[in-house]
């Protein structure tokens, strides 16, 4: 395999894993910051193990997605040197800005939140908790500000040539708020929350099934569905202007999201198909005009297809734009229903009897995970061949002195790290699930560490 | 150019990310350090209790590399670039050890097993001690220059980093922060753990100052570039003096067991070591071993005038804010280690 596909690989699959925990952390989050501000309104103790045991699970996954993103910070470097002198002028800064606002406002406050309980006022924790929520907000606005200005670049002006090209910033606030940013942004957040959202209520489903911890669980349920519910349906109007954006500013990509071909006519929406690359065609069933319709307000107006572009500015694995694109969709509609219908329930004062419901609840915190992953491989597929969109290819932007070798090296690495972390997170977070809730009349009163030195 | 009291952007961008390189080894230096002399505690306990003296700001105190290697991406991304793509392997082994460190802190209070906390005990031990020797050998490789030509790509193997200069940087920074962390936990602990540590503190404190020997010789011998701006400007020599200084006190608190005053003064050796290699290398952030003119310098690597000056106003916002609640964060975990229910 040659560097190009190595390199991509490699920044692909640890990039993917990192971002099974980001949204989590988000998205948690702000349930953890809802949970423990209804304890200091209200003073019920129930709020506060709630917080308790959301914090011990957003422990766990915070810790992860700290330690796989330093790895993506310094995989600029190492893989695409010639990227990173490209666009350090333009992506640096903003990743400068995302460490010292946003990073170091989560970590800096994270060990309140995990240990200072006993140490400072319930308001100074729930300060904290805030503080935590708001810098991992704060992380992805930076770095989608920086992916976005590589799809839609502006603010910038190119200085040099060749492999001393550079994009250099002309105007600070039109590369941060360039055209996909805010709508990129809405959407991963929202993304994330409906992430934290239905991790919480796939817990709370699951304690409902086994009969475990009921009173807690079903309030936390309330509390998380309110917040899917509320976020699914957002999702579709953010998701749409998002699709907008694209069209406007990425007609490739749009076309690839398709499967649209012939620029000459009205463009399809598929419910679901196939795209036959070699031929230039997709089969599936569409609503005829349906894309037209979104993008340009009538059935009949033609959209710029692939074949308005030069096979080698077209996205080299169209069928998989399409295919990730499709399901994502699927997926935020299905949330829709299942979380309206839930919330249906619940007003009918019925939400907890349908077991089969419960089933689907317990196994829902994958729906969003898959959509967050595969909406990204759309994104990022599509915009290929170019890293920053009509400005440098990819097959430019690797670093020279990195043979193929040491990439696969490092690919091996850390696929076998990531595995091993993987199954272990798995593993931990089900017991911590298991153990449930923490119960006040349990404390394990750890032994004080004076007496622990003596026993030395 | 602009400038900024008198001083141009690029020299400006030199010395903060000069300073906040600084900050990390310092900061995640004495945890670094403690997860290096991790395995040298016995018990289950002793060993909890270290783990937890730096468990509320370990992941705080790591945050300064990803700040610094930001600032380095948007200050200076051709030096960004060059050096991360010519340490390829080393920072691939580095990101691994950062892994493995934050995991084994995070999972080893998870199972009570005793396998189960072994197991997380040694690879939390060598993961720390491989990041603090990797920054050595990176050190050491910077100072020494790489192979690079007009064109600022590395053309090289990476088997030539592990050159003895480099191997003697990696042992000495491996030294200074096992040194570092142990006066950290001497101020952290009581009764017999206490007593355990103050002879750790002089033991490491020993070897610290053997490698700083060593490696001063090998520097003065072997690369004369490092000492030539103190040959021209003979009134500098007060930094090394100053730093002599600093370690002479670090011994001097130790006898009097004021480790608050050590652990300062071990703190202020870190930041003359990283002035004085500033001082030599200024204004060239990376030597090209093949000829001068092919050096990385703070002007040809630098980002526009217009980006560093924007990054100044970032870090005037940013630096104080975290300055603030940074130390907020340290006084609320101040004194002795006490475990409860939510240690790990």
């Amino acid at each position: 395999m040659n560097v190009e596909i190595l390199a991509r690989i490699q920044f692909a699959f640890t990039i993917a894993f990192h971002y099974i925990y980001p949204p989590l952390s988000i998205g948690l989050g702000l349930i953890m910051t809802i949970m423990e501000g209804l304890y200091l309104k209200t003073g019920r103790k129930l709020y506060e193990q709630m917080a308790r045991f959301y914090v011990r699970i957003f422990a766990l996954i915070f810790g992860i997605g700290v330690a796989t993103g330093i790895v993506m910070e310094f995989e600029f470097g190492t893989n695409w040197a010639v990227y990173s002198k490209y666009v350090g002028d333009v992506f640096g800064s903003a990743l400068a800005a995302e460490g010292i606002f946003a990073f170091a406002l989560e970590s800096g406050f994270l060990g309140i939140l995990l240990f200072g309980w006993n140490k400072v006022r319930p308001g100074v924790h729930f300060f904290s908790t805030v503080m935590v929520t708001l810098g991992s907000m704060f992380s992805a606005v930076w770095i989608v500000v920086a992916n976005s200005w590589q799809q839609t670049p502006a603010g910038y002006h190119i200085v040099g040539t060749g492999l001393n090209a550079r994009a250099e910033i002309t105007d600070f606030w039109a590369m941060v708020f360039n055209p996909s940013s805010v709508s990129r942004l809405t959407h991963v957040w929202i993304g994330s929350f409906l992430a934290g959202a239905f991790l919480v209520l796939s817990i709370s489903a699951f304690y409902l099934l086994r009969n475990r911890h009921t009173h807690f669980a079903r309030i936390s349920f309330k509390i998380a569905l309110a917040v899917a519910t509320f976020f699914s349906l957002a999702q579709l109007a953010v998701g749409h202007s998002s699709a907008e954006v694209v069209a406007e500013y990425q007609p490739a990509k749009l076309a690839a999201l398709e499967g649209h071909y012939d620029g000459t006519k009205a463009a399809d929406m598929y419910l679901f198909g196939y795209v036959d690359q070699k031929n230039n065609q997709t089969k599936g069933i569409a609503i005829p005009g349906g894309l037209s319709f979104l993008t340009k307000g009538d059935f009949k107006t033609p959209v710029t297809g692939l074949n308005n572009f030069k096979p080698e500015d077209r996205p080299g694995a169209v069928n998989f734009v399409f295919q990730t694109y499709h399901l994502m969709v699927a997926i935020g509609m299905f949330l829709i229903a299942l979380t309206l219908y839930a919330s249906f329930l619940w007003w009918r004062g019925t939400l907890f009897e349908k077991r089969w419901l419960l089933y689907i609840f317990s196994f829902s915190v994958l729906l969003p995970q898959i959509a967050n992953q595969v909406g990204w491989y759309s994104a990022e597929v599509g915009r290929q061949p170019w890293v920053v969109y009509g400005l440098l290819r990819t097959s430019k932007a690797l670093s020279q002195a990195v043979s193929a070798e040491q990439i696969l090296f490092s690919l091996i690495l850390f696929t076998v790290v990531y595995v091993i972390l993987f199954i272990l997170f798995i593993y931990l977070l089900n017991k911590k699930i298991k153990h449930g809730p923490y119960d006040n009349h349990n404390i394990d009163h750890s032994p004080r560490h004076i007496e622990m030195a003596d026993s030395l | 150019m602009a400038t900024f009291i008198g001083i141009d952007y690029q020299t400006w961008w030199f010395l903060l990310i000069g300073a906040v390189f600084t900050g990390y080894i310092i900061l995640d230096g004495f945890d670094l350090g403690a997860g290096a002399l991790h395995l040298f505690f016995n018990k289950e306990e002793s060993r909890r209790i270290a783990l937890n003296a730096i468990g509320p700001v370990w992941d705080g105190n790591e945050v300064w590399i990803v700040i610094g290697g930001g600032a380095l991406f948007a200050g200076f991304p051709e030096v960004y670039a060059t050096m991360l793509s010519a340490f390829y392997i080393p920072f691939m082994l580095f990101l691994v050890a950062i892994i493995f460190r934050a995991i084994s802190i995070e999972f080893r209070s998870k199972e009570p097993m005793a396998w189960w906390r072994k197991m997380w005990d040694v690879s939390y031990s060598i993961s720390s001690a491989l990041i603090a020797f990797l920054l050595g050998i990176i050190l050491g490789n910077v100072t020494q220059g790489i192979n690079m030509g007009a064109d600022h790509v590395f053309r090289g193997s990476f088997t030539e980093f592990l050159n003895p200069y480099a191997l003697l940087t990696g042992v000495t920074t491996l030294a200074l922060l096992m040194m570092h962390g142990s006066i950290y936990l001497v101020m952290k602990t009581e009764n017999r753990m206490y007593t355990k540590l103050t002879m750790m503190v002089r033991n490491t404190t020993i070897f610290f100052v053997i490698m700083i020997l060593l490696t001063s010789f090998y520097t003065l011998l072997y690369l004369p570039h490092m000492a030539a701006v103190i040959r021209r400007y003979p009134e500098l020599f007060f930094v090394p003096v100053l730093m002599v200084l600093a370690i002479a006190n670090i011994t001097r608190q130790i006898t009097k067991r004021k480790y608050m005053f050590a652990f300062i003064s071990s703190a202020v050796t870190i930041s003359l070591l990283m002035v004085l290699v500033a001082m030599e290398l200024y204004p060239n952030m990376l030597l090209s071993k093949q000829s001068a003119a092919y050096h990385l310098t703070v002007y040809n690597a630098a980002s526009s005038q217009k980006t560093l000056g924007i990054m100044l106003t970032v870090a005037a916002i940013g630096v104080p804010l975290v300055a603030g609640y940074t130390t907020f964060v340290f006084m609320t975990f101040k004194g002795k280690v006490e475990l409860d229910e939510m240690s790990y």
